[in-house]
């Protein structure tokens, strides 16, 4: 049951071979057993879900179904849901109940989909190992020593060990593609806009993009029909029509043209990941790709800027947590700067702190230009190499993390070396671009992710990519041991 | 750029943070190092080059002069630390 | 030593839509605290602003009005500081790139000059909560229905030299907006609100000295007391040797004094930066020339006109077109009275004027409209009505019993200009007082008086006081 496709589970429903309450018990049951052993969710809703099984079992039986009516999926903790917690993986919203959903939740809702529990993340996040939640760490299905990525490691440790047939995830510098890389599925991050921020909390408003998680390229593409669209409420989403992401997943990729840029495969790159990237890139080759070699220049640039803009937004958006509305609120404040620095102090974790105060310090009087502007204006250049690069290729490919998974603790004294660990997927967040992370191999029991990068709003063009991919290798169909049963 | 800490002891009031006494140099050690990172930045020359705030060239879209929202704040109030009388309390301001 | 004194002043007007800025709740005033403060408005995490296009078609209106520059292209920008009527820990308003900017207003001095005040911008931004310092053991109460209220922050050149001056373009500022629709210009709920940047300089000096900045100022009145007590103030410290402090300071209206506001005292670091959350704002050619071929006739130009059209006075030009309501007032009743221009502007500015202030009237919600004030000015006009009955028809008109026409057949005030019925009065006047009769052609002419009276008094006021004279006087020297 839970190696179904969601074209499969969709089609049982029908079929009347299982119900959506049988299914959603399935999984919360599966949830129950082995959800201990890696963490990845910080609610599960059993009864919200068994509520919404029910209503999608009656939709089936009045056909009124449309086409993932009652399959379950998870939702990343970041996301507001009406009248289940939101915690953002921090002591701040440990008690924050919001009184919306967000438009992501929304869809998934109105497609008759049901909501098993909301993942566990980096706090705020603000991570790449999912060390900096609230609720503790994320382990990697395929080896619980090793982090599953962050920030959506619940998210993708969640789909990896079959917890969830599918996930919601968001990406700022890379916690879509990177943690699906690290657990051995596939992640989507949409073009900036495609997916609505409303009732996503904000990190970087400018870089923040909400997408998908499942184990195959159809799967995603499946759960990104849902998802994607124009929203009203969010002043960045776009008014662009949403093709049907699943009609194209099967086109040829005769003439393909693939650019490999030489940055991504420079010093810092662990050589099996490259080898198993030249591998992926040569079944391309097989399947009538024309391979070429282009350059993204400002590629070194993109963290130092990432590490600006990210930083200067976020200290702005998190000023909200005051602990007068909502959330965290401290004991006994004897005056209202006690108040707010007691709250934000003790309900934010060190690394948000980090870099609020980087952030603030980026912003502030006499240091705009230096640090602000000129990481904005950087964000041109990295911008720019894309669209050079774009006048060349249909896609870029590379590496979506230069290791596989490191360990737990491993990285999580040294901020900098996490944070570099972001280096393939960061320029695509300051661009705005869509970028995928598909299996394509093993180093030892940890996974290797491919990442395809695409032009703006050509996700369909990326799953049809990834898709074909998929039906020539079983990296994708590979499940970790501890959880295959 | 290296921070002392006095420099985290400012910014954090700045964003207001409280921040351990024991903690201030372990900040001032990583805010630096993060800074020295940061500042790889300069070894590219970006006179002239125009500042790029939003990934996509769009404009701002405008919504109609209409109210749509209803009054919700029971709802709200609900997560409220601390409302009475319908106002959320803080401690005492001083103009 | 001589001082100059220079102003600027930064005017908050709210503007008059619907729902807010950035969301659609509502903006009327005086709601139960919270109720009219929506997710948006409280900050809640991941809600976002949408931007009211009738906001911002406000401000390019106000620009157009001063002849500004408005820009094709402005942004929006965060203003961080932390305070509790400020959810989100910032102000979203527009820093570098604002919507409205170097325009003019021209101001009329006491001496009957004018002078041209530079507008140095005017930008959106959203206005802040209110905190209550009522008791509440101890605690303070925050209410955030006016959180996202549009505001239009005017900033004026230091142009200023006086208090009076300040105060004239105040009220020229705010008689602009009021006639542009686009704020009630209610100083007193706080939709006008102003910001004064006072500093003193010897006369001469070039430079500009230090400058304080005085707080939420709320009526004419307080502006100039303020204002005039800040610059005593600063001058009495200069003249001690002593400097003045660049600060903020509260107008305590109670004690006719500024203070220094505590908690403003910290040097702000406000960190601007664009706005992620919202995109450049784009005002196209065909959208600003849409609005302004909407731009109604603005106050120094109505004033013209009817000082041409109407052959008004400047004086009695400026009084009638000092709200855009009152003058439009005005022209229909100078319409409906049939073209009779002075007598229509002294009934506007007398009768009905002190009709409206002794009831505490608007215009729109008063018992007497255009059509009534013409009707009957027409019959005065028509030498129907005399005007000291006219006032008492107008009286009765203000009381409800309808209009001119049907007060006047009811009541039987028709003026009598019949020459054969006033002299048939007169004769019996003088018939009864032989007395007075030879006293008068003894020489006491004031005795006229007396003859007018009586033959009033026959007629109950009715006879035509210009035919009456006359007819009199020829009787009584023949």
């Amino acid at each position: 049951m839970h190696d179904k496709t969601l074209t499969e589970l969709a089609a049982g429903l029908r079929a009347k071979e299982f119900s959506s309450v049988e299914l959603t018990r399935y999984f919360l049951d599966r949830i129950a057993r082995y959800d201990g052993q890696i963490n990845s969710f910080i609610t599960v809703c059993a009864d919200y879900a068994l509520q919404q099984a029910q209503a999608a079992d009656q939709a089936l039986a009045n056909g009124d179904a449309v086409s993932l009516t009652g399959i379950p999926l998870a939702q990343k903790d970041i996301f507001c849901t009406d009248g289940i917690r939101t915690s953002c993986g921090s002591r701040m919203l440990d008690n924050f109940i919001a009184p919306y959903d967000a438009g992501v939740v929304e869809r998934c809702s109105g497609a008759g989909m049901v909501m098993l529990g909301k993942t566990n993340m980096d706090e705020f996040a603000m991570g790449s190992s999912n060390e900096t939640s609230y609720y503790g760490p994320v382990h990697n299905p395929w080896d619980r020593e090793a982090v599953p990525g962050g920030s959506s490691g619940g998210s993708a440790a969640a789909v990896a060990a079959r917890l969830t047939p599918v996930a919601t995830a968001t990406d700022t510098g890379g916690s879509i593609r990177q943690p699906a890389s690290l657990c051995g599925i596939t992640g989507l991050k949409p073009t900036y806009g495609r997916v609505s921020r409303f009732g996503m909390i904000a990190f970087a408003s400018s870089l923040d993009q909400g997408g998908v998680m499942a184990r195959s390229a159809e799967d995603a593409a499946l759960l990104l029909n849902v998802i994607a669209g124009f929203d009203e409420r969010d002043s960045t989403s776009a008014e662009q029509t949403v093709p049907d992401y699943g009609a194209t997943l099967d086109e040829t990729l005769a003439g393909l043209k693939i650019g490999l840029p030489e940055e991504y495969f420079s010093d810092g790159l662990d050589t099996e990941v490259a080898r198993i990237i030249d591998a992926a890139v040569d079944e391309y080759r097989k399947l009538g790709a024309e391979v070429k070699a282009i350059s993204l220049p400002n590629t070194g640039l993109a963290v130092p800027t990432y590490y600006v803009i990210a930083p200067a937004e976020c200290s702005s958006n998190l000023s909200r947590f005051d602990g007068v509305r909502f959330g965290y609120r401290c004991e006994n404040a004897v005056d209202l700067e006690d108040l707010y620095k007691r709250s934000r102090g003790e309900g934010f974790g060190a690394e948000v702190k980090r870099r609020i105060m980087i952030g603030t310090y980026a912003l502030s009087a006499g240091y705009y230009d230096a640090y602000y502007l000129k990481a904005q204006q950087l964000r041109h250049l990295i911008s720019d190499d894309f669209a050079k690069a774009f006048e060349e290729v249909d896609v870029i490919m590379g590496p979506t993390s230069p290791t596989v998974a490191f360990n737990l603790g491993e990285k999580s004294s040294d901020p900098v070396s996490m944070y570099l660990s972001d280096i393939y997927t960061i320029a695509v967040n300051l661009a705005g671009l869509p970028g995928l992370s598909i299996p394509a191999g093993f180093v030892g029991s940890r996974p290797v992710g491919l990442q395809i990068i695409g032009n703006y709003f050509n996700e369909a063009r990326l799953l049809n990519v990834a898709h074909r991919f998929q039906q020539v290798t079983d990296w994708h169909l590979r499940a970790p041991q501890p959880f295959a049963d | 750029m290296s921070l002392e800490k006095t420099d985290i002891e400012k910014i954090a009031h700045l964003a207001r943070l409280e921040i351990d006494p024991d903690d201030v140099s372990r900040y001032a050690r990583d805010l630096s190092v993060i800074l020295e990172l940061v500042e790889q930045m300069n070894q590219v020359d970006t006179g002239g080059v125009q500042p790029m705030a939003h990934p996509l060239q769009m404009a701002q879209r405008l919504r109609a002069d209409e109210v749509t929202e209803t009054n919700q704040r029971d709802k709200f109030q609900q997560i409220a630390p601390q409302v009475e009388a319908g106002l959320y309390l803080v401690p005492k301001v001083i103009e | 030593m001589e001082w100059e004194t220079v102003i600027g002043l930064e005017i908050h007007a709210q503007l008059a839509t619907r729902s807010k800025i950035f969301s659609g709740a509502a903006t009327a005033y005086g709601a139960e605290p919270n109720t009219q403060a929506c997710a948006v408005d409280l900050g809640l995490p991941g809600v976002l602003p949408v931007l009211n296009r009738e906001a911002v078609r406000m401000a390019c209106l106000f620009g157009l009005a001063v002849d500004a520059e408005i820009a094709q292209r402005s942004v929006f920008a965060r203003k961080n500081y932390f305070y509790p009527d400020l959810p989100k820990g910032y102000q979203i308003s527009q820093y570098e790139l604002p919507v409205v900017s170097k325009g003019r207003l021209i101001i009329e001095l006491e001496d009957g000059g004018t002078k041209t005040i530079g507008i140095t911008r005017a930008h959106l931004e959203e206005d802040a909560g209110k905190s209550l310092h009522e008791d509440f053991h101890g605690m303070t109460g925050i209410d955030l229905n006016r959180a996202g209220t549009p505001l239009l922050e005017i900033v004026s050149e230091p142009d200023l030299r006086s208090a009076r001056e300040a105060v004239a373009y105040m009220k020229k500022l705010r008689s602009l907006v009021r006639y542009l629709e686009i704020c009630d210009g209610n100083m007193q709920e706080g939709s006008f609100r102003c910001d004064a940047n006072v500093s003193v300089r010897p006369v001469g000096e070039k430079r500009l000295g230090t400058r304080a900045e005085i707080k939420n100022i709320n009526s004419f009145r307080f502006v100039e007391r303020a204002i005039n007590f800040e610059i005593e103030r600063q001058i009495d410290l200069l003249e001690r040797g002593e400097t003045v402090v660049q600060e903020t300071r509260l107008y305590d209206a109670a004690r006719g004094e500024t203070r220094s506001m505590r908690s403003k005292e910290e040097a702000m670091d406000y960190r601007y930066f664009p706005d992620p959350d919202l995109l450049p704002l784009h005002v196209d050619t065909a959208w600003l020339e849409e609005i302004r071929a909407l731009l109604p006739e603005l106050p120094d130009s109505k004033k013209e006109r009817f000082m041409f059209e109407y052959g008004l006075t400047s004086y009695d030009a400026a009084v009638l077109t000092s709200s855009r309501e009152l003058a439009d007032f005005y022209e229909a009743v100078e319409k409906s009275s049939g073209g009779e221009t002075r007598l229509a502007a002294n009934w506007v500015m007398g009768d009905f004027a002190a009709a409206l202030n002794r009831d505490g009237l608007e215009i729109g919600a008063c018992p007497v409209n255009a059509r009534m004030l013409g009707g009957l000015i027409r019959r005065i006009a028509d030498n129907t009505l005399s005007g000291k009955i006219a006032k008492q028809v107008f009286e009765a008109m203000w009381e409800g019993e309808g209009d001119a026409d049907s007060i006047i057949e009811k009541r039987g005030l028709k003026q009598i200009t019949d020459t054969g019925a006033i002299e048939q009065a007169i004769d019996e006047v003088l018939a009864a007082n032989p007395e007075q009769v030879n006293q008068y052609r003894a020489g006491k002419d004031k005795l006229l008086g007396f003859f007018v009276g009586q033959v009033m008094k026959a007629t109950q006021g009715k006879a035509n006081p210009a035919q009456l004279n006359q007819l009199l006087k020829e009787k009584l020297n023949s």
